[in-house]
């Protein structure tokens, strides 16, 4: 199919409608609120389920009972949404119920601003929920691989049980790009969802039940080990990272999103300038793609860390470096987008950045 | 085609965003990539509304960009708040119906088009932009008449398929009054 | 020569109930249970389990079953009924979860007119907690966290329920039961069992308030319970139908 141009928001909407969603339930909230308005009408068209909750706390339960229903189920929201939704997040992932999860960042903490942040890595990475669980956080930097992760993202989901983030910042949610729908995903062998609640005319013999209680400590050890047995296989499975301009790097780059794509540009930059610099862009948040550190040559003078934030990623730069080579941390915050020049300033002064 | 980034910028109402996204849908139509964004940051203070918009041949990197290589500033404190930004060889189009005459810079070419008045001859104000895109379309010859028209033709859609045509005749009007003044922008 | 006068209805399972001797969950899980059974929706309907005493409920229902965050029944129950109309979807709720935590959840399934039914045990206590004051705590009752008795100019007045929900236009019926003899078991059965009727025949949100009974955290005996749950509580929440839509 030919390119379309397409602003950020409708373009996951549109792109879950391609992946199978079956029903959207959520709550307005600005930079995001193109996406349940372009489901509310095309989701409905379609014969499948849209209902706008009474806030993000029923609309992440109505999420709960229908993935529990054993349908292809999504929410959408932004940052202080999110923080809402965690009660329910924790929920989904110890009843191990596969749903998506879009999160739109803006600025924060409290009710911040509705300008384009990467203030919630840790919202998103390390969770507000409760317990030891983790979320499948994929982190694109355009609204094409928004697309590509967002129609691939059910299928995730549904073979391992589990909630997967889309996390995106309001910038693509919010900008137009030439996008193509069509591009193919990679196919999966999905098991039956025979552990729906469905009523149990359809599974004789056995009731079904989503659950994440769990009184006696040994089963719920048990329970625990169990899924972190799963987020290993996630780990080994789904690690997803791009390294750019891998080419005898002077210093790298980690960034991802919004931020790495203006790195690219500052990385050409510097190019011209005769300064080699490389990058390590995650896609997969969780997992972290640790393994993308181990081929960075020994040589280099630093690692800079760039976000949209005052340094959150950082920890995993500095977990997943491992004290090998020195870090550096560049961000813009509160919904300031820094333009190339300034991580080309950033690089060249690499010594002023140096966390550790 | 190197990458262009180009800064829409005017008050509310003066069809900017708009002006914006036809360029972004023309790059689309014509199989290359466009993005557009609508103001972030400190832009979204001082009564402007703006966008950036980035046409490519190759894929677009930074959505973000310092400098304009095109401004195109519907009013006064759009030409002054991004005036400054401007990349080597740049093209600034400005509002002439509204802002006084202005003289090219070293490496940036200058040209101001009558748009209001040039609008008001065709008898409807709101196709202004539609005269500046045709002035933006002669000097710098990125989209052609028939990608152009088709994305109008898209956007005004059945219901307002009457207006095509004086859209069209505001188009014609721009670029005749630059062939008028006879610059020319490589 | 045996025959058989009473068997454990078919929509319980052969699990042992967790509930205090004295508490009317055990009657009215019964209820219930036997309402699924005699209207043949035991193996399509869906049960949600909330937070408090009937956090296990789903070990009881001899159906599928979901088990809710604190206050949120209502909101997974509306997520699986509109993914899933073709069953039958109740929660089954306390007072707290219900009419403290999660009312905003329930008011707003009521006002879609959820195609749903509500069990909603109020015993004017927080049970499993060990006995804190409850939104439905009655005026002078003395609680763990109302140790001088519940104050109305402090803690405001007893919520009723079924009296504001009965203004919500999307409830198709709603009536308040109590459970403390077997004329009203008798009658409240009667009322659940319209309840789920009124959801077969897509008729909108249905809700049963059952009087209940809490014993231990009163600091009761049983029968005293059961005295203390009409002399005390029923003048505050009077028993009736509060809402039927009819069954046009």
């Amino acid at each position: 199919m030919a390119k379309v141009l397409m602003k950020g928001n409708e373009a996951i909407a549109l792109a879950a409608i391609k992946g199978g969603v079956d029903a959207f339930y959520g709550y307005p909230i600005t930079p995001q609120n193109e996406v349940p308005e372009y489901l509310s009408k095309h989701l409905l068209d379609a014969g499948k389920v849209f209902l706008q909750a009474e806030s993000e706390v029923s609309a992440i339960n109505m999420v709960y009972g229908a993935a529990g229903a054993g349908k292809r189920v999504m929410t959408s929201s932004s940052s202080p949404g999110i923080a809402l939704k965690q009660e329910g997040i924790s929920y989904i992932a110890g009843a191990e119920l596969p749903c998506l999860i879009v999160s739109v960042m803006r600025g924060g903490p409290g009710l911040g601003s509705i300008q384009p942040s990467q203030g919630d890595y840790y919202q998103a990475t390390r969770g507000g929920g409760n317990g030891d669980y983790h979320l499948i956080v994929f982190a694109p930097e355009s609204i094409q691989e928004t697309i590509d992760v967002i129609k691939e993202s059910f299928d995730i989901a549904d073979y391992y049980r589990n909630p997967v983030m889309v996390l995106v910042d309001g910038l693509i949610g919010q900008m137009m790009e030439s996008v193509d729908f069509d591009r193919p995903v990679k196919e999966r062998f999905l098991p039956e969802k025979d552990w729906a609640t469905t009523g149990t005319k359809n599974h004789p013999g056995r009731r079904n039940v989503a659950n994440s209680l769990y009184l006696d400590p040994q089963a719920l050890e048990q329970h625990n080990i169990h899924l972190n047995e799963k987020y290993k296989l996630i780990k080994k499975n789904e690690t997803r990272f791009e390294l750019i301009n891998f080419d005898n790097p002077e210093y790298i780059i980690v960034a991802y999103g919004t931020m790495a794509r203006i790195a690219r540009s500052a990385i050409e930059m510097l190019k011209k300038e005769g300064i080699e610099v490389s990058m390590i862009r995650p896609i997969s948040l969780f997992p972290y793609p640790e393994i993308a550190f181990d081929k960075i040559p020994e040589n280099v003078k630093g690692i800079l860390t760039c976000e949209l934030s005052m340094g959150q990623m950082l920890d995993d730069v500095l977990i997943a470096n491992n004290g090998r080579h020195k870090v550096g941390f560049f961000g813009r915050a509160g919904g300031m987008l820094p333009d190339p020049e300034e991580i080309v300033d950033a690089i060249k002064n690499f010594n002023e950045r140096v966390v550790k | 085609m190197d990458a262009k980034n180009i800064k829409v910028a005017g008050f509310g109402g003066q069809g900017v965003m708009m002006f914006g996204q036809i360029l972004a849908y023309s790059a689309t139509k014509d199989n290359i990539n466009g993005l557009w964004f609508p103001s972030y940051g400190p832009e979204t203070r001082g009564g402007t509304a703006n966008c950036s918009v980035i046409v490519s041949d190759k894929q677009i990197n930074s959505p973000v960009f310092k400098n304009a290589d095109h401004l195109v500033a519907f009013n006064l404190p759009s030409l002054v708040k991004f005036e400054e930004h401007m990349a080597e060889n740049g093209l600034i189009l400005y509002n002439s119906s509204s802002i006084d005459d202005q003289k090219s810079k070293e490496n940036v070419l200058v040209v101001g088009v009558p748009i209001n008045d040039i609008a008001n001859e065709l008898g409807n104000i709101k196709v202004a932009n539609m005269v500046m895109m045709g002035a933006y379309l002669q000097l710098t010859k990125l989209f052609s008449d028939e990608t152009i028209e088709a994305i109008i033709k898209k956007i005004l859609g059945e219901r307002k398929a009457d207006l095509v045509e004086i859209n069209k005749q505001a188009i014609i009007a721009g670029k005749e009054y630059v062939k008028k003044l006879g610059v020319k922008y490589a | 020569m045996w025959e058989t006068k009473y068997e454990k209805t078919q929509g319980l399972t052969d699990k042992k109930l967790s509930y205090c001797p004295g508490c009317a969950h055990g009657i009215i899980h019964k209820l219930v249970a036997e309402t699924l059974v005699e209207l043949g929706i035991l193996d399509r309907s869906i049960a949600i389990a909330s937070v408090g005493c009937s956090v296990f409920s789903y070990e009881f229902f001899n159906c599928d079953a979901q088990q809710a965050p604190h206050g949120r029944a209502c909101a997974l129950a509306t997520g699986i009924k509109r993914v899933l109309p073709e069953n039958i979807v109740f929660t089954y709720q306390g007072d707290g979860d219900l009419a403290s935590i999660g009312i905003a959840e329930t008011i707003h399934a009521a006002n879609r007119g959820e195609n749903i039914t509500v069990i909603f045990i109020n015993n004017a206590i927080y049970g499993m907690t060990g006995g804190q004051m409850a939104p439905t705590s009655l005026i002078g009752q003395k609680t763990t966290t109302s140790q001088d008795g519940r104050d109305q100019a402090h803690h405001g007045s007893p919520i009723k329920i079924s009296e504001m929900f009965a203004t919500i236009d999307g409830v198709a019926y709603l009536e308040r039961v109590a459970a403390y003899d077997p004329k009203h078991v008798i009658k409240a059965k009667s009322a659940i069992k319209k309840a789920f009727q009124y959801q077969i025949a897509n008729k909108g949100f249905t809700m049963v308030e059952v009087v209940s009974t809490c014993p231990v955290n009163w600091g009761m005996k049983p029968v005293d319970a059961m005295k203390w749950s009409k002399e005390a509580m029923e003048p505050v929440f009077p028993l009736g139908v509060f809402k039927d839509k009819g069954e046009k």
